[in-house]
């Protein structure tokens, strides 16, 4: 019964990786952006929720409101004002650019926020639980999952049937014709980029719910996005999910095992997938 | 005459050290075809690249409908009503045919042309709306991309190559298409290998030569010889 | 004008000056335990091991285009390599580092076959999650401390000269070493075919797999060469600092950060941009360390702002204004005097 436990809470807990895991598969998807200061952002978002949170009284939940426009709007500040003009062949500054970003982020934190680990409080949701065929289901984990569940659709929606999608799509297989048909690159890739943000909000907030944070922790979950991302194949939002869900269940067993191999049986688990499926569990057709 | 509506002088054009375009003058007036022919290297689709603002240019080195346009980012000059059909049809392939005409006309620009004159114009089209574009043959492909132009509205049409690598019957369709489409008054520009096709389709015709116009006039006045000349530089 | 007339040359004037210079610069460097105090000599040798990573991230990076944010995987294994031999296999500290390099290399060779299928910043990520690996095994292991950490034996210290002053010497010696076998290692594998292959694949590698350079073997055997290296680096780094923990021995801040910062700001791509690099790196860190986060957010902005307006870093920008190089690698071709 502990297994089967370990394996539910692990699905769950995936659900939350997939929430990492798809503003970076989207902006990748669209401008082949690796963001290293992806993690940060994630932190980033549970800071906000906190300042909103306790700022204005709210529950936690109610600070999404705020905090996922906020993301949204430094996103495409970001892409914007850095970002796009760091994009062009060479895969250098992207990712130096974003990595300096990083580093910005966690010890802009760190001067506010000090080192302390912080958490929202979200009364009863947290400890509210339902109790399925002998296992006990917390509501939070729940409706994480549903979350992840509606934003992925949300997303594949989007991306398929909406003009927004369109325009990514378009933009993705090709950026000068793109432009030919009206599409200004730097004003997709920018709100691009303010989508992933507010997906990065929602997952921020539901972080900073679900555990305590600090600002040193941000690089951890950008790892995890990344796994997840790598685990399902790339370009593939359902399979993003997928590969949160196996990234949380490999963790949970390894906790089962032993405390300290949580996060090492995630990485093995990560690790042995790339070695025998390098495309991932469910590589894209149309490359 | 009218005032032109595209209205070319001295356009240089370069990519890095190497100069593609010297000084070129042209002119387009409103509802004419006018067809550019050359050799391969001549500049032409240079010239086109030119105009749609993928290659950024001088200012007042293109001037459309009055208005400088040559330092325009090409989703702006798209939106002053130029529309191109690139060399090699350039389809979006992660789009099904009826994305890649409906993104065509996502600026909403007015006129004569929707997803139903379209495929009026083109009926295997609407047959075939639903699948991705890479399932078509070279000569669908051709259509969704001149189609996709066209749900723009433009004013002025380039077209770059559309027979390229095409079968001949093909080819007849697409340009017994042609003066049907530039009859509601649009104007174009025809980049053509095929010397008789381009004569036949256009009014005036530009001949280039690496950079430079070596010979213009109208296309029911010019001899074969004086084209061979201008086209090959002997 | 026969073809006898032209000769081709690597070496340019600018070289031959700074050649002079440099020996008087290493002469300096080699009797620095003769007139630095303690605490210099310290920073001294961190420099110069701080150069070495550097320089071998840049090889990485900047010619290999290996952008690798987990180097602090070799780091840290060399210095728990070091650890592990001198504690328990009782080897000699300075022999400890050669194997620790050794081993470096080793582990290198089936890291390298897995995060390769990884392309481009992926992999950049790929090496991330190996450090992780890495890190979280070592915290496993309690025979060196667990999750947190040990210091070396006072009896394997002792080992490594009599005297407190022979053994800050000696170990400044090694990082001093260690240094210039980097450079001479980066300048090695550039000169030699390797590093035409290398520029080949950075500038466009379709055409050097056309040219029929084997990318992955290239890429493969750089590679390993950095990560044997950098493990010796990062032995000496904790024999200077004779005490290792998985946070500190993986430190992704520490190990990559700065380093690529270092990078970023010399020059990536060029011999002479770590150099330069490493010196603006440590005048900024002893001026402004005080101010403690506020230095890294600083050092961030200074790293975003040269890799957006001159991402040729410092010595790129001396290089756009002269022809000079330090360390020639371009061939030239020159006419002969006539006789």
């Amino acid at each position: 019964m502990d297994w089967l436990n370990a394996i539910v809470q692990g699905t769950l807990l995936g659900g939350l990786y997939a929430l990492f895991a798809a503003g970076l598969s989207l902006i990748f998807g669209v401008m082949r952006l690796v963001n290293i200061a992806h993690g940060d952002l994630i932190v980033l978002a549970a800071y906000l929720g906190l300042t909103v949170t306790s700022a204005l009284g709210i529950h936690p939940l109610a600070s999404l409101l705020l905090v996922v426009p906020a993301m949204a709007l430094i996103g495409y500040g970001l892409q914007r004002g850095i970002l796009n003009r760091t994009l062009g062949g060479d895969l250098l500054p992207p990712l130096l650019v974003t990595f300096g970003l990083s580093v910005i982020l966690q010890n802009g934190l760190l001067e506010i926020y000090s080192a302390d680990p912080q958490k929202m409080n979200a009364g009863l949701l947290e400890t509210a639980s339902v109790l399925v065929g002998g296992i006990s289901l917390g509501i939070l984990p729940l409706a994480m999952f549903a979350i992840a569940v509606a934003v992925i659709a949300g997303l594949q929606w989007m991306f398929y049937h909406t003009a927004l999608g369109r325009a990514f799509r378009a933009t993705s297989d090709n950026q000068a014709i793109a432009q030919l048909m009206g599409l200004n690159r730097a004003h997709v890739f920018g709100l691009a980029m303010a989508l992933s943000l507010a997906v990065t909000g929602i997952a921020g907030v539901f972080l900073g719910i679900r555990t305590s944070f600090d600002p040193s922790m941000g690089g951890a979950r950008l790892i995890f996005g990344f796994e997840a991302v790598i685990i399902g194949g790339l370009g593939n939002l359902w399979g993003t999910l997928a590969g949160g869900v196996v990234l949380g269940i490999a963790q949970a067993i390894g906790a089962q095992i032993n405390p300290g191999w949580q996060l090492l049986a995630g990485h093995i688990a990560f690790l042995v997938l790339l070695a025998v499926r390098p495309k991932g569990l469910f590589p894209r057709m149309d490359g | 005459m009218p005032d032109p509506i595209l209205a070319i002088a001295g356009l240089d054009a370069h990519y890095g050290d190497f100069q593609a375009l010297y000084g070129l003058d042209l002119t387009v007036a409103p509802g004419e075809v006018i067809a550019i022919i050359g050799a391969n290297g001549a500049g032409k689709t240079t010239l086109m690249r030119s105009i749609s603002g993928l290659l950024r240019n001088q200012a007042e080195a293109i001037r459309y409908q009055g208005e400088p346009i040559g330092h325009l980012r090409a989703d702006q000059i798209a939106a002053r009503g130029i529309a191109l059909v690139p060399e090699g049809r350039q389809l979006f392939p992660s789009l099904s045919v009826e994305e890649n005409l409906i993104i065509g006309g996502q600026l909403g620009r007015r006129g004569p042309w929707s997803l139903e004159a379209i495929y009026a114009l083109f009926p295997i089209l609407e047959e075939r709306r639903a699948v991705p574009s890479t399932a078509l043959s070279g000569g669908q492909q051709q259509m969704v991309a001149i189609g996709r132009a066209l749900m723009a509205n433009p004013d002025l049409l380039l077209l770059d190559e559309i027979s390229l690598g095409l079968a001949p019957v093909i080819i007849k369709t697409i340009y017994d298409a042609l003066p049907g489409i530039v009859s509601s008054g649009m104007s174009a520009m025809l980049v053509e290998q095929d010397i008789g096709k381009a004569l036949s389709m256009s009014q005036r015709v530009y001949c280039l030569q690496e950079g430079r116009v070596s010979l213009q006039g109208r296309s029911d006045q010019l001899s074969r010889a004086e084209i061979g000349r201008a086209y090959f530089g002997v | 004008m026969s073809a006898s007339q032209y000769r081709i040359v690597q070496s340019s004037g600018a070289s031959r000056i700074a050649a002079a210079l440099g020996l008087i610069v290493l002469a300096l460097l080699v009797l620095a335990p003769y007139w630095a105090g303690r605490a210099d000599l310290r920073l001294l040798g961190e420099v110069l091991l701080y150069l070495s990573l550097a320089s071998l991230w840049n090889l990485l990076a900047g010619y290999a285009g290996l952008v690798s944010v987990g180097q602090q995987a070799f780091v840290g294994l060399g210095g728990y390599a070091l650890f592990g031999l001198t504690m328990f296999g009782g080897l000699h500290p300075v022999l400890a580092v050669l194997v620790a390099g050794v081993i470096g290399g080793l582990v290198a060779m089936p890291v390298a076959a897995l995060i390769f299928r990884l392309r481009g910043a992926y992999f950049a990520i790929g090496t991330w999650v190996m450090a992780e690996v890495f890190r979280l095994s070592a915290a496993q292991v309690s025979a060196l401390g667990g999750g947190s950490g040990t210091s070396l034996p006072t009896p394997v210290v002792q080992s490594l000269a009599d005297g407190r002053d022979a053994r800050e010497a000696l170990s400044y010696w090694l990082a001093l070493a260690m240094a210039l076998l980097a450079l001479a290692v980066v300048y090695g594998v550039l000169r030699s075919r390797n590093g035409l292959a290398l520029t080949a694949i950075r500038d466009n590698e379709l055409a050097a797999r056309s040219l029929g350079i084997d990318i992955w073997r290239t890429k493969f055997t750089v590679y390993v060469i950095v990560g044997a290296l950098t493990a010796a680096t990062g032995a000496l780094l904790f024999l200077q600092k004779l005490r290792i923990s998985p946070d500190a021995a993986f430190s992704a801040n520490d190990w990559t950060a700065f380093v690529i910062f270092i990078v970023v700001i010399g020059g990536i791509g060029t011999v002479e941009g770590p150099i330069i690099g490493v010196i603006v790196f440590f005048l900024l860190r002893e001026t402004l360390a005080d101010l403690g986060t506020t230095y890294l957010i600083i050092l961030g902005m200074f790293a975003i702002g040269v890799m957006l307006l001159a991402p040729k870093g410092l010595w790129g920008m001396v290089r756009a204004r002269s022809d000079i190089q330090l360390f020639p690698l371009r061939r030239k071709v020159v006419a002969k005097p006539k006789d």
